[in-house]
């Protein structure tokens, strides 16, 4: 038993082990639910079922929780980008629903670049804020989060735009090489932070920055463009996942486009075994958690329940995934099983941290 | 980050406690905005007007003083908005069942408080963020609305429908509703809670650091725990008291309420690492976010998202000032 217990040891001990478990555990269990539920088959050159279509709908969050990885690694947190994903989504419709030609590449190509443009001006916007004036990450993109669902709201003067793009709409529905685009850009994007942030030092000076800004910036590293570029490189995530989310239906919605996106980027983040604290973080368990949330989804609504009442598994996942996760909790548990035989001493306490 | 700011405000004039500076300035912008709407609109002026600031925010106003607590500890309680919801949905469904009133109003009250105590204990003792705790619990109350009912349920019982319409008024014809005297009755005791216990006294010093308060002796965890059950119990009320002014159970109400709500409490003065604000202050910042609905459905032209565009404004000039003034930030 405990020679199990020990070879295993190393496996269990892999921070994506348990995100990785709960995904299997889920989709078993949709197996056994439902067995159709693996199948996938090709139609029309594509690949279709239930596997790919979490894997098409995983997308924006995919997208999102990316960005938000980034700035929680720094030890921040950025709550404006389900409000960004309604701007970037509206302002690109607006300006396809007013060209005279809504398939033409150009017209889509010029929307797509002033969404972008306004995503970066905003995601500044929170740089500036966290980064120069120093503001709490929480309350500074609480701003944009409130605002922000305003100024969508603006933007398509409180209407829904409907769109009738054809190059637009393959953002979000189209395939290629027989798989959803969407998930491809999603993948495309976290390849190339990992590249990013794994290949050359930013990942590591990322971590440092989170772990402690002013011992970073005494090293040498400009602490505060390094938290600049994280809320950008957030906007610009959400403004790709705004895309896909307004793709889907082709109609952008500001009161509705990318709402508790934000939620469920963070709770993918955590699920993935990033750190909220900062200092560390892992772009493998952030898509893992990604693709976690959606799996949960899409069970709920192939079970036929109420998709608000999804909810309630959600906040049970997150209990129980942030309970294994939690140092605490595992020492406690600890020591209860070793309660029978007497342990050394008592078991040891972690140090007091004092903020310097 | 932090030392170099405290130095900089050094200026400012010593005859003012520079923690009263948040709260004057909300003063003032609300003098000056009510200003505004009376020197605008003929019909500002009128007392009603204020009281029904105050009628339609009541239960903003309890939600807003139970968060002052958490938010005063350093902590943030993102679940007010769901639980109010689900506050609202029990009374309704239970009532609809036949239950006694008192009985209904008793098991309401207990909901929240026992969510709040138990998100309380998760944070403290597993040493969970309170951000992820307490969007655990939004997620849960928010599913059990839902599981409640898909629909809204109205509320027929005797009881509620006298508090909601029983108007207490004086001779000129202005009038409040109840749940308005149990707001106060709330603001009240929270306030002396704050100022004058030694509970309230903890909640400060485990706001302003929370290892000096363990190193002093202070009860750091029952602190930490009460002030989620006190901000569940708070939601409670408020839930109590949105079902007097709706009359109805919904799953979807109050959606994004506890964005009001820390927006009311950041503009109120109180800091969001903790450790400085006034209950009195949150007062002032529920009026201020009234004040803002009031004068842009007087002005009329003004569509709804502006009410989101300016609060959000103000969030930023808030934050900013409390930034310029030197209050510490984390």
């Amino acid at each position: 038993m405990t020679a199990v217990a020990d070879r295993l040891r190393p496996l269990t001990a892999h921070r994506l082990f348990w995100p990785a478990l709960v995904l299997v555990v889920m989709i078993a269990a949709n197996t056994v639910y439902r067995p159709g539920f693996l199948a996938v088959e090709v139609k029309n050159g594509h690949l279709y079922g239930t596997p790919i279509d979490i894997l098409r709908l995983s997308a924006p969050l995919i997208l999102v929780a990316l960005g938000m990885t980034l700035v929680i690694a720094t030890g921040g947190i950025d709550l404006s980008v389900g409000s960004l994903c309604a701007i970037s989504g509206a302002i690109a419709c607006l300006h396809i629903s007013g060209a005279a030609d809504q398939n033409s590449p150009a017209t889509v190509a010029t929307a797509l670049a002033l969404a972008f443009g306004a995503a970066l001006v905003l995601g500044a916007w929170n740089g500036v804020l966290v980064a120069v004036i120093g503001i709490q990450p929480i309350i500074a993109t609480l701003i944009l989060m409130v605002a922000g669902r305003g100024i969508a709201q603006l933007v398509t003067e409180g209407q829904i735009i409907t769109i009738n793009s054809g190059p637009y709409r393959a953002i979000g529905l189209g395939h290629f090489l027989t798989l959803p685009l969407a998930i491809l850009i999603a993948l495309a994007a976290a390849l190339l932070v990992a590249a990013f942030t794994r290949r050359t030092a930013l990942g590591l000076i990322v971590e440092s920055v989170g772990g402690n800004a002013e011992a970073s910036r005494l090293a040498g590293i400009r602490s505060r463009r390094i938290v600049f570029l994280v809320y950008v490189i957030s906007a610009v995530c959400a403004a790709l996942a705004g895309f896909m989310v307004t793709a889907n239906v082709s109609s952008a919605d500001g009161n509705a486009a990318g709402l508790w996106i934000e939620l469920d980027a963070i709770l993918a983040v955590v699920i993935g075994g990033t750190s909220l604290a900062g200092g560390r973080f892992s772009l493998g368990g952030t898509v893992l958690g990604a693709l976690i949330i959606q799996t949960l989804t899409t069970t709920v609504y192939a079970m036929n329940i109420s998709p608000q009442t999804s909810l309630l598994f959600k906040a049970v996942v997150v209990i129980a995934v942030c309970l294994v996760q939690a140092p605490a909790f595992r020492a406690r548990l600890r020591r209860r099983r070793r309660g029978a035989e007497p342990g050394p001493a008592a078991p040891q306490r972690e140090k007091e941290q004092v903020p310097a | 980050m932090s030392s170099t700011s405290l130095t900089t405000g050094r200026s400012w004039r010593p005859s003012l406690p520079r923690r009263h500076v948040p709260v004057l300035a909300t003063l003032a912008l609300l003098l000056v905005m009510y200003g505004i709407g009376v020197s605008q609109y003929r019909a500002f002026s009128n007392v009603q007007v204020v009281f029904n600031v105050f009628i339609d925010n009541g239960f903003l106003l309890v939600v807003a003083v139970g968060m002052t607590f958490v938010i005063l500890t350093g902590g943030i309680d993102l679940s007010v908005g769901s639980v109010v919801a689900m506050t609202a949905m029990v009374s309704a469904s239970l009532l609809r069942d036949g239950l006694p009133a008192a009985l209904v109003l008793v098991i309401a009250l207990l909901i929240g408080p026992t969510l709040g105590f138990l998100m309380g204990c998760a944070i403290h003792f597993f040493e969970i963020q309170p951000f992820i705790v307490t969007l655990a619990g939004m997620f849960f109350a928010r599913g059990m609305c839902t599981f409640i009912s898909d629909s809204s349920i109205s509320i027929t019982d005797g009881f509620w429908t006298s508090m909601s319409q029983q108007r207490i008024g004086d001779p000129a014809g202005n009038f409040v509703s109840i749940s308005v005297l149990i707001a106060f009755a709330v603001v009240l005791i929270a306030a002396y809670v704050l100022a004058y216990t030694r509970f309230g006294r903890n909640v400060y010093a485990v706001g302003g650091n929370a290892q000096s308060a363990l190193l002093m002796g202070l009860p750091v965890a029952r602190t930490r725990i009460a002030v989620y059950t006190i901000s569940g119990l708070c939601s409670a009320i408020g839930g109590i008291l949105l079902s007097f002014y709706t009359l109805s159970g919904a799953p979807l109400i109050a959606v994004g309420m506890e964005l009001d709500v820390i927006a009311a409490v950041v503009i109120g003065g109180t800091v969001l690492t903790g450790g400085s604000g006034y209950v009195f202050g949150t007062v002032l910042g529920v009026l201020v976010l009234g004040v803002i609905q009031t004068l842009i459905t007087f002005d009329g032209s003004l569509n709804s998202w502006w009410t989101k565009i300016v609060i959000g404004g103000l969030l930023f000039a808030f934050i900013l000032l409390q930034r310029l003034i030197g209050i510490r930030f984390k």
